[in-house]
């Protein structure tokens, strides 16, 4: 069977979670690699949940938030664009290929956006490979 | 140890087509601490929420799952399901396996895998969800109604007859918006003004509407129940409680500007109003255009009025209102037709766009009702040609909707006002609604030339010596399978509907979302179309999508009881998920009042720590993300919680 990657998606309430619902409520088809946490803002996001989703063996994590400029809390996705940067540095340091980390601001009304994204990033995925760098078995996980 | 049931949904066949839902529930019924898991038909449905508060009571429940559509439709259906079996509302977890998992695929396996995966990331997640208590707040009763077009007008003067004082701010001097410049409406042809300007006047009436017009709106602060906006007066340069409406100002004027109110066909004077009807009836001087400000001498108007109104050192005042929803009615622009050189406009004067041809109309238009062209010809042969921008995927892929129907009237008005031939140059002839087929029919009687094709261009070079001085409109005609070239004296373009240029930054300003267009987006298509994102923020009208009037009042009207559900309350139920600082391990760095955009994390000085006020935070996340000792908690959105439901995700 073909290697499937499994993508961790975290994606802000009010734009990219409400995109890739329009992207099935206008029933656009797109690969079922993806598995989405609901957080309401993207600035939740603590760099430490993308190297726990890596650890508990996240081929990919995809987060999405609200465009920079149209965060629902005004400034909220601000933070979280220069902390998920320096996360991806981190992340390439300890020896994490980048590209099995995307950001992207995805709008409630981008849905095709939402779709294109998923699938190329599945695409790109499938080509890598599993991830391993980070990857910890359950029996041996500890809680960070 | 929790005690969970998962409830699985089917929808109909929205998800049980694609996901298994039997063996979806039989898997979640395995999984640990899921005592019960159920799958039933329509969950929304009566016996679908009696089933779950059955099984809560039945099996002793704390927690529920419901795998279904979007927590975004239906959480708070569910979370008063189980707080009326007993059950805290917080303890309810959704898993969206329609729009994000059956409705996304066409593979049955790998539709119900990945809802497995999704449901168990929610047991994971469901057995740290914590009971969380409701915080009420006091509302304001005021609204705000932005836009005093036909849709604000409406709202406003539906909100003031409930008894609630209403703040309808207009950034032009009057209200009226574009309905005021309209001669006649389609399809009854009744006089727009007639029908508009007693609304107009009963908003300056109305003791509860506080008319600001010249205001901009400048700042939204705040949330729902309780907004705080800082309004820009802009600097009339007229005292308007000084002013008694003589107009004897507008007289002496000798500064010439542009007339937005007739499209520019005409030049108003500098100190003006902007229609004989406008309200309030008192002038506004246009800086750009008088000839005191241009020149620093004049002051004629200053002479003329018996008031001592003139105020040329007037400036912008602000002035801070307090509201308890705000509805957002600005409206449209027409497109600029300009860039589409095939048509001519700006190039040949016999070629005008809708607003235009409207003014020429109007008996208070430049021409004073009669249809004479910019040279003073009156014209013999007129081409309405439709969908300027709208059904082109180059500019505007969507249709317009008003287009067909107004340049029906635009025949209709023309046959009668010049008796000259009309051409319409269609793609499809669109008339949805009440009585709008029916005057298409009249037209049709009216010997109105149709002519189905989208118009290819318009010229005025031809070698055909019967042309000479004619614009010549070349159109496909589809019905015929031929090339047509219809020589015309004027060529009425009826371009599309825009979102206002400024739309993105008024987006910004009110927090809302826009589409790909740039219209505001309503929070649900079809079941909350005057919603938004931003709890308290309803839109109405035209700044939404293209709208007629009927649909623009009936928005208007609509959005006035939305806003109504809110500030007929003392007080608002708030979202509890709020963050929470832990004393013990919070380090005084004081990151999260440096970060929160509502200032809720204040320092305690006396204490060394960060507390949150409760009433200020919206629940983001962004302080907890940013504190380097981890001592601040989102509840319901815990790191325990957000990471419980990846490593369940991440199992299957």
């Amino acid at each position: 069977m073909d290697f499937e990657p499994k993508i961790l998606g975290i994606a802000c309430n009010w734009c990219t979670y409400t995109g890739a619902d329009l992207a099935g409520t206008t029933r656009l088809k797109y690969p079922q690699n993806v598995r989405t946490v609901r957080v309401m803002c993207s600035s939740r996001i603590n760099p430490s949940f993308i190297i726990r989703a890596f650890q508990l063996g996240a081929d990919g994590v995809l987060v999405g938030g609200c465009h920079p400029g149209d965060c629902h809390y005004g400034t909220g996705n601000l933070y979280a664009r220069r902390k998920l940067a320096i996360t991806k540095k981190i992340l390439e340091f300890a020896g994490m290929d980048q590209k099995r980390f995307r950001v992207e601001w995805i709008s409630a009304s981008e849905g095709n956006k939402y779709a294109e994204i998923v699938e190329e990033f599945t695409r790109d995925l499938k080509a890598l490979g599993p991830q391993n760098t980070f990857r910890i078995e359950k029996d041996s996980r500890e809680r960070i | 140890m929790s005690r969970i049931g998962v409830f699985v949904c089917h929808c109909g066949l929205n998800i049980a087509k694609t996901v298994r839902v039997s063996e979806l529930a039989e898997f979640a019924g395995t999984l640990p601490d899921v005592v019960v898991a159920a799958d039933y038909k329509f969950m929304c449905s009566t016996p679908g929420q009696e089933l779950i508060q059955n099984d809560i009571k039945k099996y002793n429940l704390d927690r529920v799952i419901v795998a279904a559509c979007s927590p975004l439709m239906h959480e708070k259906t569910f979370r008063k399901v189980i707080a009326n079996a007993g059950l805290n509302q917080y303890l309810l977890s959704i898993v969206n396996v329609r729009e994000q998992d059956a409705w996304v695929t066409d593979s049955e396996d790998e539709a119900t895998a990945k809802a497995k995966a999704l449901i168990n990331g929610a047991v994971y997640r469901a057995r740290l969800l914590q009971p969380l208590t409701a915080r009420f707040i006091d509302v304001n009763s005021d609204v705000m109604v932005v836009g005093g077009g036909i849709t604000g007008i409406q709202a406003a003067l539906e909100l003031a007859e409930t008894g609630k004082k209403v703040y309808l701010v207009e950034r032009n001097s009057t209200i009226g918006g574009h309905m005021a410049q309209f001669d006649k409406t389609f399809p009854t042809l009744d006089c727009s003004a007639c029908i508009l300007t007693p609304k107009m006047d009963a908003v300056l009436q109305n003791p509860r509407i506080e008319l600001m017009t010249y205001c901009e709106v400048e700042e939204v602060k705040g949330f729902v129940g309780n907004f705080d906006v800082k309004i820009r007066q802009k600097a009339r340069y007229v005292d308007h409680s000084k002013c008694n409406a003589c107009l004897a100002c507008t007289e002496k004027c000798p500064g010439r500007g542009t007339s937005e109110w007739d499209e520019g066909l005409v030049k108003r004077k500098a100190i003006y109003i902007p229609f004989p009807q406008a309200v309030p009836q008192k002038p506004v001087i246009d800086r750009n255009a008088c000839t005191y400000f241009k020149k620093g001498k004049c002051r004629l108007c200053e002479k003329a009025c018996g008031q001592s109104a003139i105020a040329f050192d007037q400036e912008d005042t602000f002035r801070e209102i307090k509201v308890g929803a705000v509805i957002v009615a600005t409206g449209y622009d027409l497109m600029d037709t300009k860039p589409l050189v095939q048509y001519g406009y700006g190039k040949y004067p016999g070629v005008y766009h809708a607003l235009e041809i409207e003014r020429l109309f109007n008996s208070a238009g430049p021409t004073g009702g009669k249809v004479v062209m910019r040279d003073g010809r009156e014209p013999q042969s007129i081409a309405i040609l439709h969908c300027i921008g709208s059904r082109d995927k180059n500019h505007c892929e969507y249709c317009s909707r008003v287009c067909c129907m107004y340049s029906l009237k635009f025949a209709h008005l023309l046959k009668e006002k010049t008796h000259g031939d009309v051409y319409q140059l269609y793609i499809d002839m669109r008339a949805p609604g009440k009585g709008y087929e029916e005057f298409y029919n009249r037209l049709v009687e009216e010997d109105v030339k149709f002519i189905r094709g989208k118009a290819a261009r318009v010229t005025d070079k031809t070698d055909n010596p019967d042309f000479a001085g004619k614009l010549v409109v070349e159109v496909d005609d589809t019905l015929t399978g031929r090339f047509a070239t219809i020589p015309v004296d004027m060529v009425v373009l009826s371009p599309a509907m825009k979102p206002r240029t400024d739309a993105k930054e008024m987006a910004r300003l009110f927090n809302l979302s826009t589409d790909k267009y740039g219209f505001f987006m309503e929070k649900h298509p079809k079941l909350a179309p005057l919603s938004t994102m931003t709890e308290g923020v309803f839109i109405a009208g035209a700044c939404q999508g293209p709208k007629d009037i009927p649909d623009s009042v009936a928005q208007g009207t609509g959005a006035a009881a939305e806003a109504l559900t809110i500030v007929v309350k003392d007080r608002l139920e708030l979202e509890a998920a709020t963050a929470i600082v832990n004393p013990a391990s919070c380090c005084g760095c004081q990151s999260c009042v440096r970060v929160c955009p509502y200032g809720a994390p204040v320092f305690n000085r006396e204490k060394n720590v960060s507390e949150i006020n409760e009433a200020l935070c919206k629940g983001c996340g962004l302080c907890a993300a940013s504190c380097p000792a981890s001592a601040i908690f989102t509840r319901h959105f815990t790191n325990d919680q957000v990471m419980a439901e990846m490593e369940g995700l991440m199992e299957f």
